[in-house]
Order: C-alpha cells, then structure tokens, then sequence
C-alpha cells in the first residue's frame, strides 16, 4: 500500500524491489533519515534482498544522501543480498566518481540493463 | 525576456538558525544570484553543493546540533568570482586530521565526504586558524 508520506515509490518485479525518490532534491537530514529508514524496512523485509534504486527525477544530492546509500549497501551485503544504482544524471554521476563510489556501488544507464544484471 | 546581467556584485550576509526551510531560502537566494549573473547550470551545481556541505557541517560539526545554535552565511557574487563564507559558533578542527574518504579503508564509511566535495567543486577553500569559519571562492569556468 502507497503511503501518502513515504519519500519512495516502491514497485516490485519478481524479486526485485524497485525504488525511486519522491523528492528532486535529497538534501535535507530528516528526509535522508526518512530515506533510509524506509529503505531499511524494506531491506528487512527480504531474505535476500534485490534492491534497485532509481535517480531519474534526483537533480540534487549531499553527502549525507551518499552516506545512507553506503549503509544500504553494507546492509544488503550483510544479508548477501544485491543493490544497483540506475538512471543517474551526469552531474550526479560525477558526484560518484569524484567520491570513488562508482567503484563502491554497481551502477547501471537505465533500468533494463540494472534489472539483467541482477543475478 | 532574460533578465539583464546586474553590473554591480550582489552580496548578503545572514545569520541562519537550524531550520530546513530557512536554510533552503538562503541557498535559493544565492542561486538566484548566481544565476543573474550568467553562471553556467553546472556552476549553480557546484556552489550549491558546497554551500549545503559547508552549512550542514556548520550546524552538525561545529555547533553539534545545539539547539538554538546559528551559522553565519556570507556570499557576493561578482561577473568573475562567487565567495561564500560560512562560520559556525562551535570550537573549530582541524581540517587536514580528516581522513581522506576515497582511501579504500574509508570508502565504505557513511560520512566524511562534505570537505572533500566543497574542494573537488570550489576553486579555493580556506578554513580560518580557529577552524569555524570557511571562505570558499569559485571562479567562473572559461566554458561558462
């Protein structure tokens, strides 16, 4: 069930859990905070879980947003589970490599080729 | 109709509390400035990446979220460069002791990644001796 609050949209494809963001702009401390709880939950809620996470409306994004995505991934690797990145603006992806964590997260152009990589 | 590029530099100084909405004003209104001025869309990136690092450590780091605590924010945006300023209320660091988060040991660290980004983006980025107070100046690309 959609909830009117959540700063996801959440869509599952067979066992993959499909994330976007709500919001264009991951800067704020509560919404990261609220980001990753709700991804928790849904972590949580897999034995294994597949996580694709969407940046396709995400203009803007700290280093506090980048900080939550490294605990997601060490999340999901402590349940032997698989996270992709897709759809990330250039401007972003930047952000990525100036960080070094295009090495840290696997990222892919859109979600089709994100979605075949799963394994 | 564009707007005409202002001859004089825009500048403010504003003290800021804590407050999502406060802090999101101030940023837009620099932006808004840096805009005016015929900076490129990836320039407005760049300084409101550093501004929203250098606030957020401003009020996490320096003031360690007391309530009631306030940042200093202070820009000009001229035709060649844009400073901004920022100064906590909080006893300063020292910020070359920061380790550096692309080390393989630190890259899956949660945070630490603030100070390394306002350098990658900004041309310049000096902290005072004290270590609560931060001039970042960029200067506009030739691209731009």
């Amino acid at each position: 069930m959609a909830n009117q609050d959540s700063r996801l949209r959440v869509r599952k494809s067979d066992d993959v859990i499909h994330v976007e963001f709500v919001d264009r702009n991951i800067l704020d401390e509560a919404n990261i905070q609220q980001i990753g709880e709700e991804i928790t939950q849904l972590i949580d809620g897999a034995p294994k879980p597949k996580l694709l996470i969407s940046f396709s409306h995400v203009d803007h994004l700290s280093s506090a947003a980048l900080g939550t995505l490294i605990t997601i991934h060490n999340r999901i690797r402590e349940k032997g589970g698989q996270l992709r990145l897709a759809e990330i603006d250039p401007q972003i992806y930047e952000v990525f490599v100036i960080t070094k964590l295009n090495k840290l997260f696997e990222i892919h152009d859109d979600v089709e080729r994100a979605m075949k990589s799963f394994a | 109709m564009p707007e005409k590029q202002p001859s004089k530099p825009l500048h403010e100084s504003v003290t800021l509390r804590n407050d999502p909405d406060e802090i999101r004003d101030a940023e837009n209104k620099l932006l808004r400035a840096v805009e005016r001025m015929g900076y490129s869309s990836a320039s407005a990136f760049a300084v409101r990446l550093a501004l929203e690092e250098a606030v957020v450590n401003g009020f996490k780091h320096g003031n360690r979220n007391r309530p009631g605590s306030t940042v200093k924010l202070e820009w000009s945006v001229d035709p060649d460069r844009i400073r901004i300023l920022v100064e906590d209320q909080g006893i300063g660091f020292e910020p070359d002791q920061v380790p550096d988060p692309r080390e393989p040991e630190n890259l899956e660290r949660p945070s630490g990644r603030g100070i390394m980004l306002m350098r990658a983006y900004m041309t310049r980025v000096e902290y005072s001796k004290s270590g609560n107070r931060v001039e970042m100046i960029y200067e506009r690309p030739s691209s731009d």
